[in-house]
């Protein structure tokens, strides 16, 4: 790429992340459903099961966690739909016609997502501690949590952005949101896996999101995370890789027939 | 020759969607592609904006080539499409300046422009209004001036005016017109012969995805006949008498004639019949449509 051609990429993903920030500024649907549910997920969980479920610790301080990978997961798996809206209206052949790099067009979505999930995040973690949440992190194990999450979110949200791109229609992409807010259920997000069945207790003790959470965990209420930390940043960099790759590789392939 | 195609083919799965298609364009002249539903005219326009491949056949824009070179092509051409390709959730000016950037005018050039193009199609009014709120001839018109906002030199317009109303249809011509007095080359694809006959300088037929006729908009006039003159009879010997002496095609209690659609003409032909004692029933006149072009060239 030469100095000029980087220059363009460059203008071209900062109009493109423009675009998606202020369409899902409007979408005011998404936007409400991905603040309000977090919420209401952990009201849910604190005040209705919580009393029910033996975690060694206070619930809330085991659950905020899981709350924060379920919200994100699910935050950014609408990706998905955002870009088969794209994929299936008449604006990817506007957007291909025009002569711009062809991972822009999803940088912006991808770039989105993130800025989505970081305010339902923030919104999540000031209501957990009105809640009754009581992190003992220091400031580096903030940044490790957040830095982790934030590598969690741009995985999914490129996995997701894969989906859209292959998706025949905006519903069919969101069957992914349906299963990024399900799986936490097969996690250590809301109930310690030794709790399962025993056939479960191997499926959600290997699952990505369990270490993850269970990292997040570490650092937020000060047990340190120690092997489940690199589990977990395999995982999401591994996934990272994978998703951008598929994403883009798909999104050439399908815009070039 | 600004526009060249030859041979062009194309199949999905078993259907031959294009059998071989040949065609140009001189520079600053506009070429209408004529042709029914599923001719293959959105095909053809999709191969020559590098969005389709072909499976035969070439093709070059501005002597770019579209298979290998598709990014020169695509910075020297623009695409309005059948849909209306515009982000219902952002208002006209957002959609034109995003364009305008992503064709790399700069921040300033880009609204400037934005700003130009609003007031030529008549947009200023709506300009903060977000798209979803317009009509669909708005639609149209945003979507086209957003082609238009680096200046292309090769416009393709596939179906501009499908679906529109009168009153946005003519808006559309009056644009296309304008476009056209500068200089700019325009190929076209329509189903309405009137369109082709007031926009082009060239039409070609298409018909099951191969060119069935090219010419100026008189040649097809002239092999197909222009304006039809019917003459309905209240009875078989009236019409036989008509036929005597006028030269149509009698059909049911009907002759048909080719007319050049002056009052003259008819008034002649009302004359002729009158001095041999027929009185024609009903007297109606049209002019020819896609499908007596269609009988005429494919019969
Ligand atoms: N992506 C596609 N897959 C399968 N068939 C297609 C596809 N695109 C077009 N066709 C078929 O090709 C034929 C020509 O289509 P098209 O070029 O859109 O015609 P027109 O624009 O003249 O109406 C139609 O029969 C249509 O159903
Ligand atoms: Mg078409």
């Amino acid at each position: 790429m030469s100095h000029q051609g980087a220059a363009a990429a460059i203008s071209d993903t900062v109009t493109m992340i423009d675009r998606c920030v202020r369409l899902m500024r409007r979408n005011v649907d998404t936007l409400f459903v991905s603040i309000l549910l977090p919420l209401l997920m952990m009201a849910l969980f604190v005040y209705v099961f919580g009393g029910a479920i033996d975690t060694g610790t206070e619930y809330i301080n085991y659950v905020v966690p899981g709350i924060l990978l379920l919200t994100t997961g699910y935050g950014a798996s609408n990706t998905a739909m955002a870009v088969a809206d794209d994929m299936t209206t008449g604006m990817i052949d506007r957007l291909r016609s025009l002569p711009i790099r062809s991972f822009a067009v999803l940088t912006g979505h991808v770039t989105a997502s993130i800025a989505r999930n970081a305010v339902s995040t923030a919104i999540v973690i000031a209501a957990s501690l009105a809640m009754g949440f009581r992190p003992n992190a220091g400031p580096g194990d903030w940044l490790a949590a957040i830095g982790l999450m934030l590598l969690y979110v741009l995985a999914l949200s490129w996995l997701a952005a894969g989906v859209g791109v292959i998706a025949k229609s905006v519903e069919s992409a969101s069957t992914l949101s349906f299963f990024m807010l399900f799986l936490p259920y097969l996690s250590s997000a809301f109930v310690p896996p030794e709790t399962m069945p025993s056939w479960l207790q191997p499926v959600s003790e290997h699952q990505p999101i369990t270490p993850v959470i269970e990292t997040v965990r570490g650092f937020l209420i000060g047990a340190p995370p120690g092997n489940d930390g690199w589990i977990a940043l395999a995982w999401c960099t591994g996934l990272l890789l994978f998703s951008f790759t598929l994403a883009t590789s798909l999104y050439r392939r399908r815009t070039s027939r | 020759m600004i526009v060249e195609a030859t041979g062009l083919r194309k199949s999905f799965g078993a259907t031959e969607v294009l059998t071989g298609v040949d065609l140009h364009v001189e520079e600053g002249s506009v070429l209408a592609l004529l042709g029914p539903n599923g001719a293959g005219k959105t095909t053809t326009v999709r191969i020559l904006t590098t969005l389709t491949r072909p499976d035969a056949g070439q093709a070059t824009v501005a002597g770019y080539d579209v298979l290998r070179e598709p990014a020169q092509v695509r910075s020297v051409i623009s695409l309005t499409g059948q849909y209306a390709a515009v982000d219902e959730n952002q208002t006209g000016r957002e959609n034109l300046v995003m364009v305008g950037r992503l064709m790399h005018l700069g921040r300033s050039a880009a609204r400037r422009r934005t700003g130009e193009l609003l007031d030529q199609f008549g947009l200023t009014q709506a300009m903060d209004r977000r798209v979803k709120t317009y009509s669909g001839g708005m639609r149209r018109r945003l979507d086209l001036a957003m082609s238009l906002i680096a200046r292309p030199r090769v416009i393709f317009l596939d179906e501009p005016t499908t679906g529109l109303d009168p009153a946005s249809r003519s808006t559309m011509w009056d644009a296309i017109g304008e476009l056209v007095r500068g200089g700019t080359t325009i190929l076209l694809t329509t189903q309405y012969l009137e369109e082709a006959d007031r926009l082009a300088d060239r039409i070609m037929v298409l018909d099951k995805g191969g060119i069935v006729a090219t010419g100026t908009a008189d040649d097809l006039k002239s092999q197909i006949g222009g304006e039809r003159i019917e003459l309905r009879f209240a009875d078989e010997r009236q019409l036989l008498k008509a036929s005597g002496v006028l030269d149509g095609i009698a059909g049911q209690l009907v002759l048909n004639l080719p007319s050049d659609g002056t009052a003259a003409h008819l008034h002649h032909v009302l004359d002729v019949l009158r001095d041999n004692g027929v009185v024609p029933e009903r007297v109606s006149s049209h002019r020819p449509t896609l499908d007596d072009v269609f009988l005429a060239l494919t019969a």
